[in-house]
């Protein structure tokens, strides 16, 4: 595009300007912008920078929390509702010992092993509640309906299953859960970083 | 380059072009801009046309760079600090945004300043240009308030303290002063509800209004055209590009003059071949705000100095005198200025008005001045030509009647020599002033290490962290408390003996390492003035047995004595710092032998209770555990006790003991600071922040 039509975008000029003074002005109009560019640049700059540090914060890397001990955990195939706790750092402010989520943690009858499952929804991230009368769980947000094993109950808003969280039988009796979030709307159980 | 142009004229437009004539067809902005740029500047461009400019690019800095700390910042007295804190010290960039805001609003007062001069000497403020002149000023006062109320948003101890003073002062105004301060602050005290009220003050009302002012002063100033210097003797130019530039090239220069400021620092430290940490520039960062902790060298920010100095002209006048100074004065100041369009309308009007100004702005400089000199003259005024007045000074403790008696009553020389007291007692409240500044980045720095603990700062808040510092606690409740009576300083100093003489106990320095107990058990020192030697202990049983026992080499060699010190120093468990320089302490088999002497009831347990010796209570102190932690408090919270020294303890009062009813001198959290702070056992960093 030629000089004068990019003026013409901002203005519409007569064409008949003398030549001689013409050299002269494109130099003040390009030493304008570019000094008026600098100066206004600096704090944008600065602003955007300040303004994208949260992309440099990464999530605590997923440990074995702590949730609750086997004999809390019958084995009768119900889910039961567990407050995740864990010390927590929220940019400034360190919480110690805070819950930070909730798991449901089921056996099977006679089973030892117990089967964790993040409350949080797949579909939109609401609070999987239980179902007591249907014997499932249910999303009050948009009525996704899960197995107490967590799998879709079909037709279901959510694009998968509930998600089972690692868990593992410490010797002392003492249940941890690996604490991790994924991202919901997505067919696949994508952990977030 | 002319044929292009003239053909390209005649060329359908491209496809920008085509987008610009349709968003042109429906808004017209292309006139608008025309407008905007194409104004005629009679007499040409110049350089003293810039600094309205220049505050509208710094409006617009403060705007951006505000805009951005708005999405970080978070007013609440136990999160504003906080957050201030994690902006400087750990976002990215966050030290050199806050420093731009901060240094930028500085730069606007001055820019201010020197518009008005600009205005006031063009004589700009009159027919037809009044209204806009009186705008300005309103502008004016609407940057200086956001001055006043950003001052207090980092909630550190410098803001809190400065704005306290500022609004108290707003409580003077008759009738509705004590109203219109409450509501300022969001009730009867500071807390929650300041730091919301000010930073919708500061970041909401004080910018809108602005906003709406300032398109309001730049519609007029466009109305009425720029106020040409006379007279004119050059041709005109056009605002576009020639004024344009300049006044491009004056904001770059702000900036410029604004990021220098900022990096200045860094260029030094790297000169130096320090390294630089970034959370360190920029604008500083205070101690949080703690409003039982006193601090001395509250100031507001340098351009509101000439207010705070002249308000101690009013000083000895009680109330009524401040209500002066901080209301009456300035009130009168402001209406001659909003009158200076009616009184500009002669010739010796604008005289005045320039006059006014620049005796203004010269009385200004000299408050400031005398505000600055008043605060570092120790810095600069030569101590060592006083002297003489200052044994004069010792000598008659300022009594004039001595101080005529010492000089014979020479007239002439009393008056000079008065003259002289004045002068030092200006140094010396410079000198505080110093201190109190020197501590009080001490303290700022030290909270920012406490806030940086890997354990993050507590949902209570950055205050209770410093608060429950022994590093910083502890020798503030030490001088309060206990340095009335007990020295503290390292033996090796050049001022220990000075200090030691007027102390009348022991000297806690380095308690519970070898060396403290190597000098107790030394027949030289132990009744010397770091030991008991000013204390009723001075002739006792202890006394006499390092004088005495000790020094029987058939029953105490020299080793065995040595023993005894590194056992000792092994039962307090201080810090491995402290003891690694004598490592021997970490010898088993020595710690194994000195415990046993100490043990033996023929040795110290002939007296000494020590862990399961069998000694009886009561005829000494119990050393189990010798300046550990837990026999610290319990010393301190009650020497009485029979555990200690029982009835023989000399003047140590029981700080943590209190009758039924009362409450103890120091509470069992003060006592533990100062106990931690004698074992030096506070937090410190794992990587020194140069490190990092
Ligand atoms: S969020 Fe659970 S169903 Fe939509």
């Amino acid at each position: 595009m030629s000089k004068q039509s990019a003026k013409n975008l901002l203005v519409r000029l007569p064409t008949t300007e003398a030549e001689p003074g013409q050299r002269r002005a494109f130099l003040a109009k390009a030493a304008a912008i570019v000094c008026g560019g600098l100066a206004t640049l600096t704090p944008l700059a600065a602003g955007v920078w300040m303004f994208l540090d949260p992309l440099r914060r990464r999530a605590a890397t997923a440990s074995f929390l702590p949730v609750t001990t086997t004999t809390s955990v019958p084995d009768d195939g119900v889910p039961r509702q567990f407050a995740v706790v864990s010390d927590r750092i929220d940019a400034w402010t360190g919480f110690a010992a805070e819950p930070i989520g909730a798991v449901y943690l089921c056996r099977q009858q006679g089973a030892a092993e117990v089967q964790a499952l993040s409350a949080t929804c797949p579909h939109a991230g609401c609070f999987v509640q239980i179902e007591a009368d249907e014997n499932c769980f249910r999303c009050p947000c948009h009525n996704s309906k899960f197995t107490f094993a967590g799998s879709m109950v079909a037709p279901s808003p959510s694009p998968r299953a509930m998600d089972a969280l690692e868990c593992r039988l410490e010797k002392n009796g003492t249940i941890t859960v690996k604490w991790e979030t994924f991202y919901t709307g997505v067919a696949g159980k994508v952990t977030r970083p | 380059m002319s044929t292009s142009m003239s053909n390209s004229s005649k060329q359908k437009p491209g496809l920008l072009g085509q987008l610009a004539d349709f968003f042109d067809d429906r808004t017209g902005y292309r006139k608008l801009v025309n407008e905007l740029l194409f104004e005629r500047v009679p007499g040409g461009a110049r350089w003293r046309y810039v600094w309205g400019s220049t505050l509208v690019f710094a409006f617009m800095t403060q705007a951006i760079t505000g805009l951005v700390l708005w999405s970080s910042y978070s007013a609440g007295a136990q999160s504003a600090w906080e957050s201030v804190f994690f902006i400087q010290h750990e976002m990215t960039g966050g030290w050199l945004l806050r420093g731009i805001h901060h240094v930028m609003a500085q730069a606007m007062v001055v820019l201010l300043a020197l518009h008005l001069m600009q205005v006031v000497i063009d004589g700009a403020y009159r027919a037809p240009r009044e209204v806009n002149f009186w705008l300005g000023l309103v502008l004016m006062m609407l940057v200086l308030g956001m001055a006043l109320t950003g001052y207090l948003l980092p909630w550190d101890q410098k803001g809190y303290w400065a704005t306290r003073v500022a609004t108290n002062l707003a409580g003077l105004v008759p009738l509705l002063g004590p109203s219109i301060q409450q509501v300022i602050i969001g009730g009867p005290d500071y807390g929650h509800h300041t730091l919301t009220r000010f930073f919708a003050i500061h970041a909401g009302f004080l910018p809108a209004t602005l906003v709406i002012m300032l398109v309001v002063h730049l519609s007029l100033f466009r109305k009425h055209g720029l106020c040409a210097r006379q007279p004119i003797v050059r041709s005109d130019g056009m605002f576009w590009p020639d004024q344009v530039l300049k006044d491009a090239v004056a904001c770059l220069a702000v900036m410029a003059v604004v990021l220098g400021v900022i990096l200045l620092p860094a260029l030094q430290a790297m000169l130096a071949g320090r390294p630089i940490v970034p959370g360190e520039l920029g604008a500083e960062l205070g101690a949080p705000a703690d409003p039982s902790q006193p601090y001395a060298a509250a100031r507001p920010e340098w351009y509101f100095l000439f207010l705070f100095q002249f308000l101690k002209v009013f000083e000895g006048w009680g109330a009524s005198g401040e209500f002066l100074g901080a209301i009456v004065v300035p009130g009168v100041v402001m209406a001659m200025m909003f009158l200076m369009p009616i009184i500009g309308r002669w010739n010796l009007g604008h005289r005045f008005n320039i006059a006014f100004t620049l005796a203004l702005l010269v009385g200004i400089g000299l408050l400031t001045g005398m505000a600055l000199n008043e605060d570092y003259c120790a810095l600069w005024v030569n101590k060592s030509s006083l002297a003489e007045a200052e044994n004069l000074l010792k000598k008659t403790e300022g009594d004039p009647v001595k101080l005529s008696a010492a000089l014979g009553g020479n007239q002439a020389q009393i008056i000079a020599m008065q003259k002289q007291f004045k002068k030092l007692e200006a140094i010396r409240n410079s000198e505080s002033f110093l201190a109190a500044a020197t501590q009080a980045q001490m303290d700022g720095e030290r909270a920012i290490e406490l806030a940086g603990r890997p354990e993050r700062i507590p949902p209570s808040g950055a205050l209770e962290l410093v608060r429950s510092d022994a590093k910083s606690q502890g020798p503030r409740l030490f001088a309060q408390h206990c340095s009335s009576c007990h020295a503290y300083v390292d033996p090796q100093d050049a001022k220990a003996s000075e200090q030691l003489a007027k102390a009348s106990a022991a000297n806690l320095y380095g308690f519970g390492t070898a060396a403290w107990m190597r000098g107790l058990l030394d027949p030289a020192e132990v009744a010397g003035p770091a030991y008991f030697g000013n204390t009723a202990h001075s002739d006792d049983d202890m006394v006499s047995f390092v004088t005495q026992d000790l020094t029987d080499r058939d029953t105490w060699k020299l080793e065995d004595i040595e023993a005894v010190v590194v056992a000792m120093s092994a039962e307090s468990g201080l810090r491995p710092q402290q003891t690694a320089a004598d490592a021997k302490a970490t010898e088993a088999a020595l710690i194994a032998k000195g415990r046993a002497l100490v043990s033996d009831v023929e040795r110290c347990g002939s007296c000494h209770t020590f862990h399961d010796n069998g000694t009886k209570l009561g005829s000494a102190p119990d050393i189990t555990g010798w300046g550990s932690r837990s026999w610290l408090v319990g010393i301190i919270t009650d020497p009485t006790h029979k555990q200690f020294y029982g009835d023989t303890n000399d003047r140590m009062p029981s700080f943590g003991k209190a009758d039924p009813g009362s409450v103890p001198i120091l509470s069992t959290q003060q006592i533990e600071l100062v106990v931690d702070w004698l074992r030096g056992d506070w937090y410190r960093p794992a990587v020194s922040k140069a490190a990092r």
